[in-house]
């Protein structure tokens, strides 16, 4: 019984209890609703959620640790001797799920028996090739007691399914029987089923905590791991990049550092003043027109997704530069740069600097703008030495936010900055970034055991921190200084 | 007394009109000229931006969307392709695509005896090529699903081969052509002539939205149908799990929760997640998902499990004010006729604040849709061909997503990709406008103010 059918029953079972602990509550009082202490429909509910809820919380966990428990078994199969030169234990497990899955698509289109399976073995017949007919391509010979391995996996696997199937549909009728010998007049419906349903909410709220510690875990642990393969102060200090896949390589993350700060720079050099002079126009100048439609239109760029413009990038700003600007200077020919990357990041950086600074200037109260205006200020002058003094906080937590997302962002990198980690000071060089390192070295198909896959983690944790540093502390200027003109 | 400060001759008064400018005024006037030309400066860069992303986009992928066909008749040997003639399904299937390319350099051949078509130096066999290599695919399918029509003359509308489109939309000429090996000068004649001809058209490419990816050297066959369908999946898992979780967090943390550390910790904690960079929780999924969870790489439910994630906060922030925009009066007028605190927030004060709730999921799910960068993490740029099955299996089954695809679509060879990439944004760019746009409508016409 598969693992959604399972949870189609058992709403199904919750369901059918509603109406009959709804029916129930009024047959109990003999339908007269008045002698009930609560509504017959929460004494439906309360069958409800008596019969789905912990049937389904059995089956999630439950969905989440077997396949945990069942690898845990069948590793300690797989004697070392079985583990192929060049391979590891991650791989033979793989093959091992992977005929698993062969030997079910062989019984299900009806190439391999029950029977047949329990006597095949590897040493007599072709398992590849028969695997191979039904659609499961394996990349070697399949080995005997991998083979025993997968049949045991299989089996294993099943017995599972069919006793998770059956324990989570029990639970779910033992609580809907339960909670249908509770009903009688005075039975506290109402209370009850609310008091499930907030505990149901906090449930909810929790999510983002556990995403957190998810995400926090996961950086750390694989980190740690990196750290006892290479040298934490190699990675830090390190000064050259070059992974090399056979091993020997220097992961020093300054280079990267360096071309995540640079293109980050260029970005906001660009995005910083154009933002904050739209956002001074607007609040300040425009007329009620003209805003109506520029400010829309700027906030279409915040929409766009940052694929659109890491093709931007490759195809349109990164050749124009190349051609109008660095070859005619003798700069470099590559049509990704910093130059390019920070250039397409600054544009998608403007609305985001723009609306922040909007809100701060329009926080600025008309007072003072009157004050200054009747000491015969012109209106910049107001703006320069009244509303931007004013509003600096607020502008410089804006600024810091948006540093943060030029610092993590990945697809204009990606797609523009290049792939070569050097340190260099030419803005038409191509450069990389912390962002797209990790991108290249956890795309494809990837080990966990080597310390060039996994200083991806060691750099997704460096990002994690530097962003999170730059979003406290532009929040904590923000939140302090925001108060005081009101 | 006065003396003190009454010291030398008076001050000479200065000489100020309000009629003539003087100028110190002048200055001070120009600097504010300037100053308001800046921001209209920095407007019209921001605005040209937007016109030449957009434009450049639009300008390389509307091609996409029209491709060049080839339409021959083609005699089905029944010599080649049911050597014994028993018609058996098993035999025919037998025969692989190499077989069915010798048919269409036939019916070149057939299209050769007209005296207006041919050149010089250009045989049929170097014409096929001129059709694309998912053409003979494309015949083989029909004659396993038709076998009945072996022996008879079928009219095929064929794909023509990347090259000849491109020279139809200006991407090859004459002069690269001479230098290409993937395409002569005699074929781009001959395209000139079917064209003429008439059996060579243009036409809209519902391919492009409805074909799986194809290969390195087939860019007119890639077509965005596993993208597409791709995305919705991981838009379903994605709604089905952020609208509920979002909207009893957001319920619980503005209603019931106690103002204590507990819920400043799960505040502060919100809306720092929505900081969190994107690729971030694509580490996230590749560690929990896949290696602990063990759940399949570049499936939608991995994807959608990612983007739910990152899409939470941005519901809870959107939700937390359409609740707090609900004014107390409301609340305190439920709790005053006898509801319980449950009751006045289920009953009244969230169908309410629904409008805005729902506006703001479709923005999320908007977003949710345009991320990439998570999903390269979890596999989803494998290069993947079949369609995924019908949910909930297909949820589990490998897919592409829409953004995915132009990426890996930037990361080939061919130019004509380009096309392809630029063609796909559209794509997901209309999406996004329609999403929006509902949203803006919903919200015009469900906002109330209170």
């Amino acid at each position: 019984m598969s693992a959604g059918l399972v949870i189609l029953v058992v709403i199904a079972i919750a369901t059918a209890g509603f109406f009959i602990g709804r029916s129930r509550s009024l047959s109990a009082v003999n339908g007269n609703i008045r002698q009930l202490h609560s509504l017959p429909g929460y004494y439906g509910q309360t069958v409800f959620l008596a019969a789905a809820v912990p049937a389904l919380l059995v089956a999630f966990g439950w969905l989440l640790l077997q396949p945990i428990l069942v690898e845990s078994q069948i590793t300690n199969m797989i004697a070392p001797s079985d583990i192929a030169e060049g391979s590891s234990r991650g791989l033979v497990m793989a093959d091992v799920r992977r005929i698993a899955t062969g030997l079910d698509v062989a019984i299900a289109t009806g190439a391999l028996t029950e029977d047949q399976l329990g006597a095949l073995s590897a040493d007599q017949s072709d398992v590849r090739a028969l695997l191979g007919s039904v659609g499961v391509a394996l990349a070697s010979e399949v080995k005997e007691s991998v083979l025993v391995a997968s049949k045991t996996y299989r089996e294993m696997t099943a017995t599972l399914r069919s006793a998770m199937a059956i324990i989570v549909i029990l639970l779910s009728l033992g609580g809907a029987v339960f909670s249908l010998s509770r009903i009688k007049p005075d039975f506290r419906a109402r209370n009850v089923s609310e008091t499930a349903v907030k505990a149901l909410l906090i449930l909810s709220s929790t999510v983002a905590i556990l995403t957190t510690i998810g995400i926090i875990a996961s950086l750390l642990f694989e980190t740690a791991h990196f750290f006892r393969l290479y040298p934490a102060k190699d990675f830090l200090f390190s000064l050259t990049w070059n992974p090399q896949f056979t091993g020997g390589s220097d992961l020093g993350i300054l280079p990267l550092l360096w071309g995540t700060l640079y293109v980050s720079f260029v970005a906001l050099v660009f995005a910083v003043p154009i933002g904050l002079l739209v956002a001074i126009y607007l609040s300040e100048y425009a007329t009620r027109k003209v805003r109506s439609i520029v400010k829309p239109a700027i906030e279409i760029l915040a929409g766009i997704p940052t694929i659109v413009y890491g093709l931007f990038a490759l195809i349109t700003v990164g050749p124009l530069l190349r051609d109008y600007f660095a070859q005619p200077l003798g700069l470099g020919t590559s049509s990704s740069s910093v130059m390019t990357a920070g250039i397409v990041m600054g544009i998608m950086l403007i609305p985001f600097v723009s609306s922040l600074s909007d809100d701060v200037i329009n926080a600025v109260p008309q007072a003072m703008r009157d004050g200054s205006y009747g000491l015969g200020a012109t209106q910049s002058e107001t703006v320069k030495q009244v509303i931007l003094p004013a509003a600096l906080p607020g502008i410089v937590g804006a600024v810091l936010l948006a540093a943060s997302r030029a610092i993590g962002e990945t697809m204009i990198v990606v797609m523009g900055a290049g792939a070569a980690a050097k340190l260099d000071l030419n803005p038409f060089e191509a450069m990389t970034t912390i962002t797209v390192k990790i991108v290249s070295q956890l795309t494809g198909d990837t080990e966990f055991a080597s310390p060039e896959t996994l200083v991806a983690f060691a750099l997704g944790l460096s990002l994690f921190v530097v962003t999170l540093g730059l979003n406290v502390l532009a929040l904590y200027i923000v939140r302090k200084y925001r108060e005081q003109y009101e | 007394m006065t003396d003190a400060t009454n010291n030398g001759a008076p001050k000479k008064a200065l000489k100020t009109s309000l009629i003539a400018v003087d100028e110190r005024t002048k200055r001070r006037n120009a600097a504010e000229a300037r100053f308001r030309a800046y921001g209209v400066v920095a407007i019209v860069i921001a605005i040209l931006a937007l016109i030449g992303l957009v434009g450049s986009i639009l300008n390389n992928g509307s091609s996409a969307f029209r491709q060049t066909f080839i339409t021959m008749d083609v005699y089905l040997d029944p010599a080649k392709l049911d050597k014994d003639g028993s018609g058996n399904l098993e035999k025919i299937a037998k025969v692989s695509t190499f077989g069915y390319a010798p048919l269409i350099a036939k019916s070149f051949e057939k299209k050769f005896e007209d005296p207006n078509v041919g050149v010089e130096g250009l045989s049929a066999k170097k014409a096929a090529k001129m059709i694309s290599k998912e053409g003979p695919a494309e015949m083989r399918r029909f004659v396993l699903a038709n076998p009945e029509m072996i022996g008879e003359t079928v009219s095929f509308k064929f794909l023509a081969s990347g090259r000849i489109d491109g020279y139809f939309k200006g991407r090859v000429t004459m002069e690269s052509a001479k230098l290409d090996k993937n395409v002569s000068t005699e074929q781009l004649m001959l395209a000139d002539q079917l064209k003429a001809e008439g059996s060579l058209q243009t036409s809209f490419n519902m391919g492009f939205l409805t074909r799986a990816d194809g290969s390195e050297n087939r860019p007119e066959a890639a077509g965005l149908g596993v993208a597409i369908l791709g995305s919705f999946y991981m838009m379903i898992v994605v709604l089905c799990l952020t609208l509920p979780i979002g909207v009893a967090a957001s319920i619980y943390l503005e209603e019931f929760a106690p103002k204590n550390w507990i819920t400043d910790i799960v505040e502060v904690n919100i809306s720092n997640l929505a900081a969190v960079p994107s690729i971030v929780f694509g580490i996230l999924g590749l560690s929990i998902f896949i290696n602990f969870m063990g759940l399949p790489q570049s499936a939608p439910i991995v994807g959608g499990l990612v983007l739910t994630l990152m899409t939470l906060p941005t519901i809870i922030i959107a939700t937390r004010a359409s609740l707090k925009a609900v004014p107390p009066s409301i609340r305190d007028a439920a709790l005053g006729v006898g509801a319980s605190k449950m009751q006045a927030v289920f009953h009244h004060v969230l169908p309410l604040a629904a409008p805005g709730i729902l506006t703001g999921t479709i923005i999320g799910l908007a977003q949710a849709l345009g991320e990439t960068a998570p999903l390269l993490l979890i596999g989803m740029v494998a290069f993947v061909r079949e369609f995924p099955a019908a949910p909930p299996e297909g949820f589990f089954d490998p897919a592409a997503a829409l953004p995915v695809q132009v990426y890996n679509w930037t990361q080939r060879a061919d130019p004509a990709f380009v096309e392809r990439a630029s063609g796909a944004i559209i794509v997901l760019l209309v999406f996004l406008l329609a999403m929006n746009a509902i949203a803006i409508v919903l919200r015009r016409r469900f906002e109330r103010r209170w």
